[in-house]
């Protein structure tokens, strides 16, 4: 097992956004903050380990984290330029 | 999207299919079900006497109109497979959050030409797309790649056997990786840009495409087709891992 093979896409995050954000996301467009590219949520890197990862899949910069414990969860969106709703 | 799609709905295991030794499809009954697309997936949450809960995404296999079935494939060192595969009874309750995935999607409603490519269990939303072509007349051309290890581990064998023979533009091509039977006339190697080469729409024709495997196995099919002349736009995505949550 290699860290490539743990990597996923936005499609694997859909259920925690759908919940936290109360629509689905898979489709939003998301603007890197750090290259400009804009993709899908759907094809955003996404790595899942103890808090969960997503990268640029252009850049490699972390574009979003999140972290869910004790029954609160942690949404870090520095690395997101802008999310395109609806 | 309804925000009732964010609530846990409480589902019935009211039919159970065995796909294969290590895949059964669970046929759900869910009450307040607001529809799915083909392609979308579901999280399914076990909670255990003790309170502990687990949840992980499945792929959705039955077509819109069909109500909502599961193909799931055991994974040995799983928390909630195992219980899916080898435990779940018809009258069991499990709770489901759901639809997701506004872009793995495939509503049937353009005429482009459609690619399949699956890995192993990545055929489940695929054969969502495959139904709801079948159910709902579509005219548009699609073909499957289906890699397996062996014939035995060829879900929806027979099913795609009778699609494929209907002569209404659905084909299915297999390749066995790992063992194949004498007599064996399919594909025997991974897929790569060679294999694709001779089983893909040419790029010329613009088709859709969408891939679902494991993540080596979607990124050797992605990679293969972007050299054949392939747009990174025609090609969508959707990776599985162990952590489906």
């Amino acid at each position: 097992m290699e860290v490539r093979d743990l990597k996923l896409d936005g499609n694997a995050i859909g259920g925690i956004l759908l919940e936290l954000v109360g629509t689905d996301m898979t489709a939003c467009g998301s603007v890197c903050a750090g290259c400009g590219a804009r993709e899908e949520m759907a094809r955003l890197d996404v790595y899942p380990a103890a808090g969960i990862v997503v990268r640029c899949r252009h850049c490699e910069s972390v574009m979003i984290r999140i972290v869910q414990g004790r029954g609160r969860t942690w949404l870090d969106l520095s690395g997101t330029a802008s999310l395109e709703l609806g | 999207m309804p925000s009732s799609a964010v609530i846990w709905l409480s589902a019935t295991v009211a039919g159970i299919v065995s796909e294969t030794p290590r895949v059964r499809t669970l046929e759900l009954d869910v009450p307040g079900w607001p529809g799915h697309r083909a392609g979308q997936h579901l999280d399914v949450r076990l909670t255990a006497e003790d309170g502990y809960q687990a949840q992980r995404s499945y792929s959705i296999a039955s077509a819109p109109d069909d109500g909502v079935a599961l193909t799931v494939e055991r994974l040995d060192d799983g928390e909630v497979s195992p219980y899916l595969v080898d435990e779940a009874r018809e009258g069991d309750q499990v709770e489901v959050r759901g639809p997701i995935g506004g872009y793995f999607v495939w509503d049937g409603e353009e005429p482009d030409p459609v690619l399949l490519v699956a890995g192993g269990s990545g055929v489940v939303p695929l054969m969502a797309m495959a139904r709801h072509r079948a159910r709902a007349g579509s005219p548009a051309p699609m073909r499957l790649l289906f890699s397996s290890r062996t014939l035995e581990d060829v879900i929806y064998r027979e099913e795609l056997d009778e699609l494929g023979s209907r002569g209404d533009g659905f084909e299915v091509v297999h390749t066995l990786t790992l063992e194949q039977p004498s007599g064996w006339t399919g594909y025997s190697r991974r897929i790569d840009r060679d294999l694709l080469a001779e089983v893909a729409w040419p790029a010329s024709e613009s088709p859709r495409v969408y891939v679902c495997g494991a993540t080596r196995f979607v990124d050797a099919a992605a990679d293969g087709l972007l050299e054949l002349g392939y747009d990174a736009r025609w090609i969508r995505t959707e990776r599985f891992g162990a952590t489906g949550s």
